[in-house]
Formats: structure tokens, sequence, C-alpha cells
């Protein structure tokens, strides 16, 4: 075991992949100088674990700010024979590439009655909360969960980022990953081991038997500082952490809201068709009988994202509206 | 020149035709009500898809675009289960999901046809991306339109292309109109001259109606890209004797009637097979028995795709993941 941070563990993984298969490749913007460390051992070309120095620009290749034909390319290389990694930096930029996510990543195994092969992982962050404004700060996953045939991880922790990060790389299926940026910096033990965890099914982050929370990439440390504090009010919330939200383990959910009779959805997106949106739907549809209380979203407002340090913080779920969010559901407020 | 032999050329006119007969055969069928929905024939393009796909050995690649059956048809695919895939039969190349717009066939390196104008580009980019980093010698070619000259995604490609000096062709197919609109009006410059500006080699084929000059410019260009030196936009200019697609009633207005009735008398089948009779490669009798045996070939595709079933109802749900997810079925 080793203390890693949220980068660190996504790198552990980039390296382990490298090493394992040489048809594993990273493109991507700045992926050469190890901008947001992913990519190298530290700041500097020279420092031992650089990947330019480990693997060669053949298969490190920076790329030019051309995102749809990077995505496009990526496609291309993982249907012959490679399998990429793309890091497209920050999320926002992933719609200049929307045409190919949708009309070739996502439709090219199942138009083409399945003879193309799709194993190519596309990173990026989500650089929100830290008064990047609109441009940089979206949370887009939901989007890309109305489309069919991508596969959509949202890691929480060091270890599930560098375990699902894996499996993502040794799938045959096109994953997008979304990384909040307020989980960089997060650090916990994680294993030197190789590991895969699966595709599909959540973690418990906390058990308890009042209220479900289902909470989402940044929202899992919110939500559990939230039941922390709610414990000490005498409210047992169990946090549960669904990891990937295509496929998405609706039956730990299913289980822990039948068991609580009471669910908050955390989500950091925007509310309309959002995860928490269909989380809610699936539940209200599979075990209506078993709730006790209407569900509770506790969701990014439908509002673009504002600059200012005293407008932005306000956007997005926190412990305390989270909180709040259980009081509700609980009839405490 | 490129070396050409005599069994090549008549390999050309065989797969020419098969894309006329094929093409003639599915106009039919749409009017008929016998293929659902529309095709886009290649019918008086077929010099300048067959000089292309026979530039390309069997190991390499290609991406095409909505007008897409040629492609597969000039890279060798055999006619029945594509006949069979613009019907929507079990039997189809892509098992019916794909329909005429979305013809592939991995088994000759076909990686896929587009409904996107522009958008497979930079797929044969990236099939010649895995080919440099797995050196397996293949090289990739971009089937394109002028449309698609003017979409923002070619030159993303051609740039990282010449920078990755990847093994790529990018070929237009300039056959003058996207839909209703004169390449003219709506392209600044001339398309060939557009790779300049990556600094990559650039031709244009003026006759895209002379097979032999095609074959030469893109084998010219394979042979290229096979040494390491790098991708080349060839420009191949030509002309769609049909409509856009079969059975769209726009009028013909939009296209000057003695430019169109020009273009007609440059048939690349007929040119092809007077040039394979005055210089003695075949006889008159010869090109007969040829024509004879490819409407045959487009018979027996059509009577394979006659007696192949419908696709059972719940292969819809297939082939969407490497396995079925639980959502599919909510």
């Amino acid at each position: 075991m080793s203390v890693m941070s949220y980068l660190g563990a996504i790198g552990a993984a980039q390296r382990e992949a490298m090493d394992a298969d040489s048809r594993v490749i990273i493109i991507g913007e700045d992926v050469e100088a190890n901008v947001y460390g992913t990519t190298g051992g530290g700041k500097s070309r020279a420092e031992t674990g650089d990947f330019v120095q480990m693997y060669g620009r053949e298969r490190i290749r920076n790329t030019p700010i051309s995102e749809e034909g990077i995505v496009g390319i990526a496609a291309g290389a993982a249907m012959t024979g490679l399998r990429p990694i793309v890091d497209l930096s920050y999320s926002s930029f992933l719609y200049m590439a929307m045409d190919q996510f949708v009309n070739q990543v996502a439709k090219n195994r199942y138009m083409f009655g399945g003879q193309a092969s799709m194993p190519v992982v596309f990173r990026s962050a989500m650089f929100y909360g830290l008064n990047t404004g609109a441009h940089h700060s979206d949370r887009p996953y939901p989007m890309f969960m109305n489309v069919p045939g991508l596969k959509i991880m949202v890691p929480s922790t060091p270890s599930d980022a560098k375990g699902l990060l894996r499996t993502a790389i040794d799938m045959n299926d096109p994953v997008l990953t979304f990384e909040a940026c307020t989980l960089w910096g997060s650090k916990e033990e994680v294993s030197d081991e190789e590991y895969r965890i699966p595709f599909g099914v959540a973690r418990i982050a906390r058990e308890g038997t009042d209220v479900t929370v289902v909470a989402i990439s940044s929202c899992v440390p919110e939500a559990l500082a939230a039941a922390e504090v709610l414990a000490a009010e005498g409210l047992s919330v169990e946090v549960i952490d669904p990891r990937t939200l295509v496929p998405l383990d609706t039956e730990s959910i299913l289980r822990s809201v039948a068991k609580t009779g009471r669910l908050v959805v955390a989500d950091p997106a925007h509310r309309t068709c959002g995860a928490a949106a269909e989380i809610s739907a699936i539940v209200c549809e599979e075990i209506f009988d078993s709730l006790k209380a209407p569900i509770v979203r506790v969701t990014t407002p439908d509002m673009q994202i504002p600059f200012s340090p005293a407008l932005e913080k306000q956007m997005y779920p926190s412990r305390t509206t989270i909180a709040e969010g259980i009081r509700k559901v609980a009839g405490l407020a | 020149m490129v070396a050409i032999d005599k069994n090549q050329m008549l390999e050309m006119q065989r797969r020419m035709l098969r894309i006329r007969y094929f093409d003639e055969r599915a106009s039919k069928m749409v009017k008929r009500g016998h293929i659902p929905g529309t095709v886009h024939t290649s019918i008086g393009q077929e010099a300048q898809v067959v000089g292309a796909t026979m530039a390309l050995g069997d190991s390499d690649y290609m991406s095409g675009n909505h007008r897409s059956h040629g492609h597969p048809i000039g890279k060798g695919s055999p006619l029945g289960p594509l006949m069979a895939e613009l019907v929507g039969k079990a039997t189809g190349v892509c098992k019916g999901k794909g329909g005429s717009l979305h013809l592939a066939d991995f088994n000759v390196g076909s990686l896929g046809e587009s409904g996107i104008v522009g958008s497979s580009i930079p797929i044969a980019a990236g099939a010649a991306l895995a080919a440099k980093v797995l050196k397996n010698g293949s090289v990739s070619l971009a089937f394109f339109g002028d449309g698609a000259a003017n979409q923002g995604v070619l030159y993303e490609s051609m740039n990282m292309a010449g920078v990755w000096n990847l093994p790529v062709i990018f070929l237009c197919e300039n056959n003058q109109y996207a839909l209703s609109t004169p390449a003219h009006t709506v392209t600044s410059g001339v398309i060939a001259d557009r790779a300049a500006g990556f600094g990559i080699a650039g031709v244009r084929v003026e006759d895209g109606q002379d097979i032999l000059a095609v074959y030469e410019a893109v084998s010219t260009a394979v042979a290229r890209a096979r040494a390491g030196e790098g991708p080349t936009l060839v420009e191949v200019v030509t002309y769609r004797f049909n409509e856009h697609s079969e059975g769209l009633r726009i009028g013909t207005d939009y296209r000057d009637q003695e430019e169109r009735a020009e273009w007609l008398k440059k048939d690349p089948i007929v040119l092809f097979r007077n040039y394979l009779e005055t210089n003695g490669f075949f006889t008159a009798e010869e090109m007969d028995q040829l024509e004879a045996d490819v409407l045959a070939e487009v018979d027996e595709a059509v009577r394979f795709t006659d007696e192949s079933p419908y696709p059972d109802p719940s292969v819809a749900f297939d082939d969407l993941y490497t396995e079925q997810l639980q959502e599919q079925f909510a």
C-alpha cells in the first residue's frame, strides 16, 4: 500500500496499463509535459517515472488542440488494434468532439453489426469550483448518459480511480471517465498491486438505516461529511457511490432504498435530465411503495456557472445542502 | 507510370461493372419499395472509386461516406451481404443494423461508411496511426466528397496526419455538387491546393473518369505512405450521373443540362471498355461476357437477399456493447 492522491492513482493505473500492453497509448493535449501529474513522476522530464522517457513519443503523443480530430483518430485507432487512453483535459472541451463521440465512438459497434471493437478511454476533468468561469466548469456526464453505446465512470476516491481505470482500459467498449478536480488532491492508502474494479458495482461508502444518499463523484465526500453531522443528530445515513453511471448498479441502490425508505440523490451536474433525475425515476418506477417520503435531489441548478467566488460556490451541492436534503427527506426540516 | 497488367485491368472493369449494376438494381429496388429508405448511387463515379480501391492492398483500410456502396464493392466485398444489408435482412453485412448509409466489411478493411458528412475522415487517420504504432505496414484511405472538404475535421485530421507522418490518403471525390450546391460556389480555392498548407503532398486528378489516371495517382500516394513518407491529399474531379439520392425529386435546375450532357458522354465504364478493346487487351466478346458475368453476380446477390430472412426483433438489442447491459431492456 502507498498513500496516493487521486491523480497519482490515475497515473499509476496508466503506468500499469502501459507496461502490461504495448497496444496502450496515451494521446492528448499536454500529456508529454505531465501537466496534470498523470503521465510522469514529477514536474521534470528527468524525474523517475516520466512517461516519455519510459515509453517514448510513439506511445505518448502530444496532440494539437483539435478535439474532434483527436477523438475520431483515437476511435479509428481503437477499431484497428490500439487501445488509446485519450486525455482531453477539461470536460468542457468534449463538446468540440460531440459528432465523433455520438456518431462514431458510440455507434460504430452497433451500426456495423458488431464488427467494430472500440477499446478506448476518454479522460477529462470537471474543473469546477475553482473560479474558472462558465467555459471550464462543466459537469457534462448526463449528456453522455443519453448516448447509448458509451460507458461512463465517475470515480470519487484514489482507489476507485485506479481500479476502475484499469478495467476501462481492458474493455472493448468506449469509456468516458469524468474526474472532478475537487478530488484531485484527495489522498488515501492505495494498493500497489494491480487490481480492477468491475463496472456496474456500487460502493457502500457508509452504512446506515434511516436515509439513503446516492452521491456522485465529488458529492461522495460531501455526503459522507453530511452523514457524520447527522449521525451526531441521531440519524443513520447510508451513502452509496455508484462509481459507474453506465452501467448503473440499480440493484444496490434499490436494496438500500428498500431498507431506508428515504432517498436523497446528490449530483453535481445540472438538475434537468441529470443523473439524479434518472436515479430518482428508477427508484420511483421500481420500489415506489417502499418510499416513506418524496425523493430529494440535491443538484446544481439549471443555471450557468458564474466566475466570482462570491457567486460560484453556492451553485454546487455541499455538505450543508446535502444535510438539508437529508433532514428534509427524514421529516426533520 | 505505375505498372499494371492485363488481369488487373480486367478486375478494374469487373469492379466498376459491379458498382454500376449493383447501384442500378438498388435504384430500381428503392423505387419499387423493395429497399426501405433511400440509397445514394455511385453511378458515374466508378472510375474514381475503383481506381482508388484497387490501389490499396487487402490489409489496407478505408472509411467512406453516404455515397457508400461503391467503396466496399471496390475493395472486394461480396455483393450478396451488401445487397441484403440494403434490404435489412439478417444476412446483411451489418446484420441489418446499418443499411445503405452504414455499410462496413471489416474483412476487406472497410471500416464503415458514414452518414455524417466528413465524420469518418479521422477514423481512417486513426487506422493509419494504429498501423504506424503497430508497424503492420497497412495504409488507410478516407473517401469524402467536395461537401466534406469544407468540414473542419478534415483539416484537424490532415494536420495531425502531417505532423505524425501517418500513412493515410485523403481522397476527395469531387463530384462537383454537395446535394444541389455547386462546389465552386461554396469552396474557396482548389481543394487539392489545401494540402500545401499542411506541408503534405497534394494532387488533383482532373479527369476522374479515367480509371488509370486515378489508379496512378492513388498508387503513388499509397507507395509514399507505405514508404513512411506521410499522407497525401488526392482530389479527383468526377461527376454524379444520378440524383443526390434515389427518389429525391428536387428537379434538375441546379445543374446545367449541357454540363450534364457533356459528363454523361464520359461514362468511365464505356471509356475503359473502349480502351481495353482498342489497345487489344480484350475482345468485344470478352467484354460482353464480363458484363454478362457481373449481371449474373448482381442477380445472384438479389436472389441471396430475397431468400434471406429478416432479423429476429431481439437482434436489435445486440452489439451495442460487448455484452448486453441491463439498461438496454429497462
